[in-house]
């Protein structure tokens, strides 16, 4: 019989006013007794709805079964047939948009934890000692990813299972992408995305980081020179946007880019870090996505007093995943909703000491659906401040673009692919993620590497034959 | 891990160093610069390449102990490792066609302008260079720029070698004098290049400067470089490092620059005392 519970089992977590002083994971995870029992109020459906809504397919109801049986170890390998990342997706994807938003039970109830429960197999999954990967047959095929976020290391783990010899190529030094420099600790700890890194290379994929394709190596030359027979570009976000108000290069004024890699890759809030960052009293954080929320979190746990979300649409079209802005409200972050900055203020020395912000109506909606913010005349405040961080998307990196001889790209700069197979104009070079798509979701990046994945493979397949 | 394979100190506080870093050597041109990190909780810090090797995948940087990561390396020895070394990033200087050029370095940014002048030498320009430091004893690769140059006039700010005034006193002196010049091309303190850049406004010469502003990733993703340039906003890391200087907004590079002064000082100073420690 299925547990009928109209709530999903709660998710342990840290008290806000603890843990917005520190930067340790806020939610803790389920106990055994938990998963059960939340994966008992899974209906095993027929036409599961909820697989249709995961970009990579997981087989939910199979997995769910599996922890109703107690068999933790296999739900992690009903996951990991369709996903590379499962402890990292279990904690920061959409689900509420995607998988949960078809849950039977959601119709009239709350849906069943999905993520939660993925998180708990993949969590018990890392816990046992001396996970043995088995590495595949060499099939003798050298192909190249160019970055390491989540489309680069889905795509490399894809491949590596079919036999290919991966090499990842990596701008940083540190493997992850996005999930290192972007996601603070506190919601995807580093050292889970460690673990799913170790795993890929235990399979065979080979990590060399400090280059930088576009600069140190050039894809023609990985082709032509290094024998590569296949590249997938996995690039990443790029250059962060601003505003264009004025006062937008004053001292205290950050990208979310800029701010979140100081704080997660260079680990500036620990004090044996020599990256440094602005200790601020009073943080304006603009934008309404995960990438705010992840910047205003961090702002507080940096010891700021205040730090406001500023907005300029309504709760209703804040594009964050729900639990992120419930999270950020619990630890005292300020939401000012319908509010525009126009002007960043200074002092004679150029450090920010103020922003002015203009009260928003919603007008009829635009094209993306959503109501169109309209700035209501003569409601301009300002707001007191010490610090501002941009969080309102990137533009791809031009590197790739520039040093690619025939690689097309849209106007606004992300790289044009076939849908089906991620293949861009270059033949033998896919795309995906953040650098075909603007700033996205680590999973639908993900949903991408696994495309050209296949792609790449269906292509060296055929030019062999 | 990158070996050190070459460590020389240049004067008493500038240090040049070669790192063994094939994939940068290979590509490495002048006016592109690396970013390294001395050990694994070491700050992302970016260097100007001074010269590169391609046979050997030797990368020089020529540094001044100013803060607490090059206080750290230079506690590093010829045979030890550097943890990260990334690069090249930027964009080369674009010197092809130019028939004559000044070229003016400004302390320890001299390390950066011997390359362009050597550079240009190869490709048969005439060069001027000017080089310009605070005393005798900080006077640096004097052999090295007078190989490359047709001109070398050296400055020092209390007259103890060479001549004795600014930079930009000795360029005036060519200018008025009638040379003329395809290009000027600057390397050193913000206050320096921003001086150049008045002066040769003033005489219409298209002026180069190379800016080296906080940045993070270096690779056009943290933003950090932006500084502006001809009324729009600019990343060092993608568009630069090297701008069109009558176009760049020096006093709003110079009040970036000082962000986190505080914290770099009171960095430096732990750095020595954790160094001294170690010595007792």
């Amino acid at each position: 019989m299925p547990n009928m519970s109209p709530k999903k089992n709660e998710m342990p977590s840290q008290a806000p006013d603890v843990r917005n002083k520190n930067f340790q994971e806020v939610a803790l995870g389920y106990s055994e007794a938990q998963a059960v029992d939340e994966a008992a109020r899974c209906l095993q459906c027929k036409h599961k709805p909820c697989v249709a809504g995961c970009p990579v397919n997981i087989n939910i109801p199979g997995f769910i079964k599996k922890i109703t049986e107690k068999d933790y170890e296999g739900a992690y390998q009903v996951i990991g047939e369709t996903s590379s990342l499962p402890a990292v997706c279990g904690r920061v994807c959409p689900q509420e948009s995607q998988c949960e938003k078809f849950c039977v039970r959601g119709i009239k109830n709350e849906p069943v934890g999905i993520g939660r429960l993925e998180r708990f197999a993949a969590d018990f999954h890392f816990a046992q000692p001396d996970i043995e990967v088995v590495k595949p047959e060499p099939n003798g095929h050298k192909v190249a990813v160019v970055g390491s976020g989540p489309a680069g290391l889905t795509c490399a783990g894809d491949l590596a299972k079919l036999g290919y010899d991966v090499t990842i190529f990596e701008a940083l030094h540190l493997a992850g992408g996005v999930l290192v420099y972007g996601i603070p600790e506190f919601r995807l700890p580093k050292a889970i995305v460690q673990k799913e890194i170790d795993t890929l290379e235990k399979l065979g994929v080979k990590i060399i980081r400090n280059v930088v394709v576009g600069r140190s190596i050039s894809i023609q030359e990985l082709m032509n020179e290094e024998g590569f027979e296949a590249i997938f570009v996995g690039s990443g976000a790029g250059l962060p946007n601003f505003r264009g108000i004025p006062g937008e290069n004053f001292n205290g004024v950050y990208s979310a880019n800029e701010f979140l890699t100081r704080v997660n890759l260079m680990k500036s809030y620990r004090v044996d870090s020599t990256t440094p960052i602005v200790h601020s009293k009073r943080v304006a954080v603009i934008g309404g996505g995960n990438v705010a929320m992840d910047a205003a979190r961090c702002a507080k746990r940096l010891g700021a007093e205040e730090v406001s979300i500023v907005y300029r649409r309504s709760e209703d079209e804040i594009p964050a995943r729900h639990e992120e802005v419930e999270h950020a409200k619990e630890e005292g972050i300020v939401f000012r909703l319908l509010s525009n900055p126009t002007e960043i203020l200074g002092n004679e020395k150029r450090f920010v000491t103020g922003m002015k912000v203009i009260k928003m109506g919603l007008g009829e909606p635009d094209d993306s659906g959503r109501r169109r913010p309209i700035e209501i005349p003569g409601s301009e405040y300002i707001l007191e401040i010490d610090t501002v961080i941009f969080a309102i998307g990137t533009s791809p990196n031009p590197l790739i673009k520039m040093t690619t001889e025939g690689l097309e790209t849209h106007k606004w700069g992300g790289i044009i692919i076939n849908e089906e197979t991620g293949e861009t104009s270059v033949p033998g070079v896919f795309a995906g993620g953040d650098a075909v798509t603007g700033a996205a979701t680590v999973i639908l990046a993900m949903g991408a590497g696994k495309t050209a994945a296949a792609g790449m493979d269906a292509y060296i397949k055929a030019k062999s034959a | 891990m990158y070996k050190i394979l070459k460590k020389r100190a240049l004067n008493s506080t500038v240090t040049l160093m070669e790192v063994e870093a094939p994939y940068v050597a290979r590509k490495a041109e002048p006016g592109q610069f690396i970013i390294l990190r001395v050990d694994e909780k070491g700050e992302r810090v970016p260097f100007t390449i001074a010269d590169y090797n391609r046979e050997t995948g030797g990368v020089t940087i020529i540094f001044q102990i100013v803060g607490a990561a090059t206080e750290a390396m230079n506690h590093l020895n010829e045979g030890e490792y550097i943890h990260d070394f990334v690069g090249p990033l930027g964009k080369p200087s674009e010197l092809d066609g130019l028939k004559k050029v000044a070229v003016i370095g400004g302390g320890v940014g001299s390390a950066i302008a011997y390359p362009t002048a050597k550079k240009l030498h190869e490709l048969g320009a005439t060069v001027h260079t000017i080089a310009g430091f605070r005393n005798k004893d900080l006077v640096i690769l004097e052999d090295e720029f007078r190989a490359v140059s047709d001109k070398l006039i050296l400055m020092t700010d209390d007259g103890s070698y060479g001549e004795k005034g600014l930079v930009t006193n000795a360029l005036k002196d060519l200018l008025d004098a009638g040379e003329k010049y395809d290009e000027v091309i600057a390397i050193g303190p913000l206050i320096m290049m921003k001086f150049v850049s008045k002066l040769t406004k003033e005489y219409g010469v298209k002026t180069i400067v190379s800016m080296n502003p906080i940045m993070v990733d270096g690779t056009g993703m943290c933003g950090g470089c932006r500084l502006t340039v001809g009324g729009k906003t600019k990343f060092a890391c993608i568009d630069g490092p090297e701008f069109d200087a009558h176009q760049v907004d020096f006093d709003e590079v110079m009040a970036r620059t000082a962000l986190y002064k505080d914290f770099e000082r009171q960095a430096h100073e732990d750095t020595c005392n954790l160094f001294n420690l170690e010595v007792k």
